[in-house]
């Protein structure tokens, strides 16, 4: 059945839906890296909040000029305007007053989701019965789509895809140094908005398959959870809009096949398992790979502190110091080096000296640069170097 | 370096250890798997004024704030007149870096200041009319008195620094850790603090800055403490402040005009 | 009139009075620590809490209920924290991707289950029923102070009324610290305050007025109050103590007018039906934060 699903075989309405939220998932991943990368994810929460106002002041004004209230692309036009009015909203705000952003989208997105929710029991009352199905909007709801809204989608996405791609390099150099990017000529607040725009634009297009509320996952999670795979800007924005088709498509097909798993959650909930994934296993910034370095780091940290202190004839304090030193065969239960912990410590003692005649010595001490405390120095020197090196510490102790 | 020499040493500092109001041993803080400041040893001269300086990036502000457990160490040491943080906490008071706070916080200057007496306030005792005399008085020591009642968004960055200056004077402590506490700052606040830290010397407290204009050095301290994530040189200006250990410190970026004229 | 008044509106007024102030108290320090986002996901997972605790329990028993959205919205948290901090990831992202998961987990849950049997719905849960909180055994003011009449007080404004005290007298009680801590974490460090507990302290202090809250009013009313009556406030003046004044007063007014303007707004218009007065208090809460935006004493820094 899920084999069915993944390879279109499950009914019209089903391929319209995984086409759709593949488109979607691209282009939503996309647009959603260069906003996580400009450090403006969030925005992107108050803009599908307000869109709820617009749907329903379209849904009215439809009905009050005698139409169908419920064609998409008029829905699709007024929750654009809403979104439009919100975002303005959190411009002004930030702007115009001492209020940081993050508390401008709050009140944003919670006053005009308000705001929608009243024009909302409108309606209801006004259709007295009539369910006008708007809360579908809500939560997505995929079962009755029509073929003209998946055309609608997938050009949609398509368009919002092109123009994002078509505008990487702006938007990327714009999120890595604004202060650059505006002495290289870009104007950076026309080009924020047309970033915004373009998260805008998805919203809405995602509207009628995640929902205005699930859609900023859509937006958030394909971007934090590519970032984790690369430090390559362009590469991140790549894997983004990978991340959000497969979610798109694995979502979509995955809730094709029974009646109860709705298209929308199923969707954010792959992305963030690809994020999961991502957190614990990517390379570099991985949550494993860290932890490995970090520990990596403390045994030597550790093991030549303590052979600093053998050296010195210091007693060694640190517990996890001792039981280091003790389970490399270095120091015995009573505190007293072995015979290679004596080698070891006099080596340890040899290339620290080393180092801190490296700092004075002339010519040399641009390499000193290099000193991490762990690097061991006849890494750094040619044998030349360091011969020279011991020359002129023999010398220093002379004199 | 020989062993035998390194083992003498070894026991005499352990002596200054007891003594030393901020002493580290080993210490080591890593920031992402990398090490920001490397096994450190410092030993912090009782009722002197000592500067820590180094490049940027040494990990100036990483020591301090380490030494305070406000960061985590990995590795290594840290006590104040022997005895560990716990105790000591009473006779300690830091002054953060400026930037380091919301200077849009809704507050006034004097209620800054206050803050300085919460060891002995704690959570409940009422604050009384000597408690605010008190901080005028750390107000006044400052040249701060007539700001008591503004909003602290509206001062100068020299007064932003001068009223957690009068802060920590509230605190009424015997070791005072300030955090790059000349940076940004009016020549006439400058002048103010380094009196007033230079009263507090004279009265047998013990001051530790980060500092990063080495011009000054000379003239506003008495010890220095060279860092570039590794202990570079500690002692007197006259010993440990010199071109030699300058070099050691800053290596090739020295000449790129970060000092001006020295030694 | 005055019978009608006591049984009909003075319930839902006072809950939805109370719901806002209780929400706006913490909202206060969240704004200034500059986590106003973590109360919108808070009142985003308190829906997966609820549904959980319903098919942990199969009932629909209150306190199952608010201790479930309790345990999502302390999971939220940590699960935000955790995200930041293992991932190096900053905080608005780590936000996004905890609540809305959380989030379409719930529906997800809710979906699955057979719940239709009783009322557990997305929409009850976004915007309550403020309305349907009345006092049948009132007959008029004097009904105020007849024990058997109180005794049937709707649980929600007892529940709503207790949270609020509890969470005022929190912060009046630790004010010292907590303005410490939110001014300067490094210094409070320095003095050995616990500045992760007294965080977790206000975030749990903001939770638990949310889930009460939400039981009563639904989740719009508490994002909107987290952040408006606050966020106003700060525009009124430079002193704490005097924002939060400020933030109670916006809460109070915003949650009152709201309330008789849903109720009796669109029967002025001529109108029949009412809107929902949930939706109506965070409308208003935003015209004030607009108002305050546009005219407020202490607007710009």
């Amino acid at each position: 059945m899920l084999l069915d699903a993944l390879t279109l075989q499950l009914g019209y309405n089903a391929v319209l839906v995984t086409l759709g939220a593949t488109a979607l998932g691209v282009a939503a991943g996309t647009v959603g890296a260069f906003l996580y990368l400009r450090k403006r994810a969030l925005v992107s929460d108050a803009i599908s909040h307000a869109t709820l106002p617009g749907l329903a002041l379209a849904f009215l004004v439809a009905v009050a000029l005698g139409g169908d209230g419920r064609a998409l692309p008029l829905l699709m036009a007024g929750s654009a305007l809403s979104a439009w009015a919100g975002l303005w909203c959190v411009g002004k705000l930030t702007r115009a007053t001492r209020l940081s952003e993050d508390a401008a989208i709050g009140a944003v997105l919670s006053v005009f989701f308000g705001f929608g929710i009243v024009l909302l029991t409108v309606i209801q009352s006004l259709s007295a019965g009539r369910q006008a199905g708007l809360e579908s909007f809500l939560l997505g709801a995929t079962a009755g789509m029509l073929r003209a809204d998946a055309l609608v989608i997938a050009v949609g996405g398509a368009l919002v895809l092109l123009a994002a791609l078509a505008l990487r390099r702006p938007f990327l150099m714009t999120a890595f140094d604004e202060g650059y990017a505006r002495v290289q000529g870009i104007d950076t607040a026309r080009l924020d908005l047309v970033l915004m725009t373009l998260v805008m634009a998805v919203t809405v297009v995602g509207l009628k398959i995640v929902g205005l509320i699930l859609i900023v996952a859509l937006l958030i999670i394909p971007a934090v959870a590519a970032r984790f795979w690369s430090n390559h800007a362009p590469r991140v924005v790549l894997l983004s809009g990978l991340a959000g088709g497969l979610s798109g498509y694995l979502g979509a097909a995955l809730s094709a096949t029974a009646p109860d798993l709705p298209t929308g959650p199923i969707i954010v909930l792959i992305a963030f398992g690809l994020f999961a994934l991502s957190l614990l296993a990517a390379p570099g910034r991985g949550v494993l790979a860290a932890a490995l370095r970090h520990r990596r780091l403390q045994h030597r940290v550790h093991l030549r502190q303590g052979l600093l202190a053998l050296a010195h004839g210091q007693p060694v304090y640190e517990a996890l110091t001792r039981r280091m030193l003790r389970g490399a065969g270095l120091m015995r239960a009573d505190g007293v080096p072995t015979d290679k912990g004596r080698a070891e410590a006099a080596r340890v003692l040899l290339d620290e000296s080393r180092w801190q005649a490296l700092r004075r010595a002339e010519g040399l001490a641009s390499l000193a640069a290099r000193d991490d405390g762990l690097t061991r120095i006849d890494t750094i020197l040619t044998p030349d170097q360091l011969a020279d090196l011991d020359a002129r510490m023999s010398l220093q102790e002379v004199r | 370096m020989s062993l035998e020499l390194a083992t003498r040493d070894g026991a005499r500092i352990a002596e200054d250890l007891g003594r030393s109001p901020l002493a580290l041993r080993g210490l080591t803080v890593s920031y992402g798997g990398e090490a920001a400041v490397f096994s450190t040893d410092m030993t912090v001269a009782p009722g002197a004024m000592t500067a820590i300086i180094g490049p940027n990036g040494a990990g100036k502000s990483t020591l301090l704030k380490a030494a305070l457990g406000i960061v985590p160490s990995l590795a290594g040491q840290v006590t104040f007149w022997g005895q560990p943080l716990q105790t000591a906490r009473a006779r300690i008071a830091y002054v953060p870096q400026r930037a380091s706070v919301d200077w849009d916080f809704p507050t006034q200057v004097l209620d800054v200041v206050i803050m300085g007496l919460y060891r002995e306030l704690g959570i409940f005792r009422r604050l009384r009319a000597r408690h605010i005399a008190r901080a005028m008085d750390c107000l006044d020591r400052v040249g701060m008195r007539d700001f008591a009642e503004r909003q602290i968004g509206q001062l100068s960055g020299g007064q932003q620094q001068r009223v957690f200056l009068a802060r920590a004077l509230a605190q009424e402590a015997d070791l005072y850790l300030l955090d790059e506490p000349f940076a940004g700052v009016d020549a006439a606040t400058e002048a103010a603090i380094i009196a007033v830290l230079k009263d507090l010397r004279d009265a047998g407290r013990t001051v530790v800055a980060v500092h990063h204009d080495l011009s000054t050095v000379e003239t506003y301290f008495d010890r220095v403490f060279l860092l570039n994530r590794r202990p570079v040189a500690e002692g007197t200006v006259a010993a440990a402040f010199t071109q030699d250990t300058l070099q050691a410190a800053y290596g090739g970026r020295l000449n790129e005009g970060a000092l001006v004229g020295t030694a | 009139m005055g019978s009608e008044f006591v049984a009909l509106s003075l319930p839902p007024l006072l809950i939805g009075t109370l719901a806002a102030m209780a929400c706006a108290l913490p909202g206060n320090f969240l704004l200034l620590r500059r986590q106003a986002l973590i109360g919108d996901a808070i009142s985003h997972v308190v829906l997966p809490g609820i549904v959980v605790a319903f098919l942990v329990t199969g009932t629909i028993a209150t306190l199952p209920m608010l201790a479930g959205a309790a345990c999502a919205a302390l999971l939220a948290v940590a699960m935000i924290e955790a995200i930041r901090r293992l991932g190096r990831i900053e905080a608005g992202a780590a936000m996004g991707v905890t609540f809305t998961t959380l989030f379409a987990a719930g529906v997800l849950l809710l979906e699955r289950s057979d719940t239709s049997s009783v009322h557990l719905d997305v929409e009850h849960a976004l915007y309550g029923n403020l309305e349907s909180l009345i006092w049948l055994d009132a007959t008029g003011w004097a009904s105020l102070t007849d024990p058997a009449a109180l005794a049937a007080l709707p649980p929600e404004l007892i529940r709503i009324a207790a949270v609020f005290a509890v969470v005022a007298i929190a912060i009046a009680a630790f004010w010292r610290p907590l303005k410490l801590a939110t001014f300067d974490e490094g210094f409070a460090q320095s003095l050995g305050l616990p500045t992760a507990a007294i965080g977790l302290g206000i975030v749990t202090l903001a939770a638990l007025a949310a889930v009460a809250a939400f039981d009563a009013v639904g989740s719009i009313i508490v994002i909107a109050m987290f952040i408006c009556p606050p966020a106003g406030a700060r525009l009124m003046t430079n002193r704490l103590e005097r924002q939060i004044a400020w933030s109670l007063l916006f809460a109070a007014l915003s949650a009152i007018a709201g309330y008789v303007i849903a109720g009796y707004g669109p029967i002025w218009a001529g109108f029949s039906a009412s809107v929902s007065a949930a939706g109506m208090i965070a409308t208003i809460s935003g015209l004030i934060l607009a108002w305050a935006a546009l005219a407020a004493p202490h607007r710009r820094a």
